[in-house]
């Protein structure tokens, strides 16, 4: 079965390469295709950590927001190329997430509230009135400089590739086979040979470099940004409803809950914000209610196998 | 190395909190011998084996395997080294199928070449090779644990309680399996309270009262010390 080998994955990034460079071509809004693909990536990103490991990052958007910042005082305080600026963001990012390691030591709800707790406290001390010299404090950095929304939305692109391309790795690799089972017994995992705190923390560190890279993106496209856009806590909550949407756990599941909900989020949200809320919330609890793992486990339960 | 016994605990002991569970077991085992591990509820046989697979880790003494020191050292690694398990309670991937559980071991456990196929038959699983392990009976449970450990090809093999609950003809299929795996030069601890099953596949066991070592010889012999009748039965 899992011996289908690279091919799907093959696949899949190639026609969201295809996709993404058509589109800007058929529908002029650029800014909100970026948008989408942020949210996409966003998304995928977590479904790595959540969908692979079962640990459900609620502070998601603190990587994201550190990415954002390493990124602009990178482009502010270096000479380096944009792009290297974007890496150093996911850099960053990772740096972030090492010093959070620890918290992959508890599980379950209590690892979500302490990432959720760190995300604010990243919050707070970038927008601290006392960092206004560095950070910008509550008035945020700009870096409009380097303003380039082609450059930065194919940027955006090969992230979204590379997401996919490593939520397909875990999905059809023995790394994934690995992860899919410590996920379900990490005692019997680590006695099958498995070095379960060793992938554990590959994934935390893969996942969190994801949302740095795309913060750091999202900065340069924006060029001007305050913190509460890059930390705001509704990234982490859209990001987490994309994905159990979706279906957590594959590799199309994700940028199929992410694309639609952004898409409807933009129909509704926009003409009729209230009303958007309240089918927002209709939608959590009918899917808690009938489709716990996501609109791809319709087609799991008839025993088609969702990549 | 060869003075030297597969496996020797020497003053292991455990304790939780103020609770001392093992208070200086000391006993060595060589390969292919099986050696039962029998005690009443409470006396330390888990923890034992949850020390030497490194489940748990070890306050007190040292445990050697081949000549090294093992203590302290994460599970993974010790299966890797030829140390693994069984679970009192059976632990498969739920959600993967037979055969993979095996292949994960397989492949994770440092023995590659590791036939799948031939543990499968070995463990008189290869009929629902492509079933969810959820799906399995308890019993059906056990030997895919037990399928798991031998796909890491293992030198030495802690079975916890894997007779409990099976007909007098499962029993004597496993003891045959259990048999097999020592002439094949693996070596066998096994935690057990049926005693037939373990008079007829141990030549010597270790009985356990309270956290310490009450007797280590023949079961007929244990049957006869005071000690032993007096842990069990109390007196």
């Amino acid at each position: 079965m899992r011996d289908r080998g690279a091919w799907p994955g093959i696949v899949v990034v190639v026609l969201l390469a295809v996709v993404f460079l058509i589109l800007p071509h058929v529908y002029g809004n650029q800014s909100l295709l970026f948008q989408m693909m942020t949210f996409v990536v966003l998304t995928q990103g977590l479904n790595l950590l959540y969908g692979f490991t079962g640990y459900l990052p609620f502070g998601y958007v603190g990587f994201f927001g550190a990415g954002a910042y390493a990124t602009s005082l990178l482009v502010l305080h270096t000479d380096l190329p944009v792009i290297a600026c974007v890496i150093g963001g996911g850099i960053g990012s990772i740096v972030i997430a090492i010093i959070l390691g620890p918290l992959l030591r508890l599980s379950g709800a209590y690892f979500s509230i302490a990432n959720l707790a760190a995300s604010q406290i990243m919050f707070f001390v970038v927008s601290n009135g006392n960092l206004s010299k560095i950070t910008g404090g509550p008035y945020g950095l700009k870096i409009d400089r380097v303003y380039a929304p082609e450059a930065s939305y194919l940027t955006m692109l090969a992230i979204l590739l590379l997401a996919t391309g490593l939520a397909a790795y875990f999905r059809a690799s023995r790394f994934g086979l690995g992860l899919r089972a410590m996920t379900q017994d990490p005692v019997s995992a680590a006695m099958a040979g498995i070095d379960v705190v060793r992938q554990r923390v590959l994934v935390w560190l893969a996942s969190a470099g994801i949302a740095g890279l795309a913060g750091g993106t999202y900065a340069w496209n924006l060029s001007v940004f305050y913190p509460d856009a890059v930390f705001t806590l509704q990234i982490s909550v859209f990001a987490i409803v994309f994905a159990l949407f979706g279906g957590v756990g594959t590799v199309i599941g994700p940028i199929i809950g992410a694309a639609s909900l952004y898409l409807l989020y933009n129909g509704i949200g926009i003409s009729f914000p209230q009303g958007f809320e309240l089918l927002y919330g209709a939608l959590i609890v009918l899917l808690v209610l009938f489709l716990p793992n996501g609109v791809s486990s319709l087609l799991t339960r008839r025993g088609v196998r969702v990549f | 190395m060869s003075s030297e016994p597969l496996l020797r605990l020497d003053g292991v002991g455990k304790a939780f909190g103020g609770n001392i569970v093992l208070n200086r077991l000391s006993f060595s085992v060589e390969p292919g011998e099986i050696v039962g591990l029998v005690g009443p509820n409470g006396s330390g046989k888990t923890t034992a084996i949850n020390l030497i697979s490194g489940v748990h880790r070890a306050d007190a003494g040292t445990i050697r395997f081949q000549g090294r020191p093992v203590q302290g050292l994460a599970p993974f690694r010790l299966a890797h080294l030829g140390i693994n398990r069984t679970f009192q309670v059976p632990k498969p991937f739920r959600e993967m199928g037979v055969r993979e559980n095996i292949e994960v071991a397989a492949h994770f456990g440092g023995a590659r070449g590791m036939d799948a196929d031939a543990v499968l038959a070995e463990i008189d699983l290869a009929g629902h090779a492509a079933i969810m392990a959820g799906g399995l009976t308890v019993n059906q449970q056990k030997m895919l644990d037990l399928g798991r450990a031998l796909a890491t090809d293992p030198k030495l093999l802690l079975i916890d309680e894997i007779g409990a609950g099976l007909n007098p003809s499962e029993l004597g299929a496993i003891a045959n399996l259990l048999q097999r795996l020592a002439q094949r030069g693996i070596a066998l601890i096994v935690v057990e309270h049926l005693l037939d099953f373990l008079n007829r596949i141990t030549n010597r066991v270790i009985v356990l009262g309270a956290g310490r070592m009450l007797f280590e010889g023949t079961l007929k012999a244990a049957s006869e010390n005071p000690d032993v009748v007096a842990a069990f039965i109390g007196g």
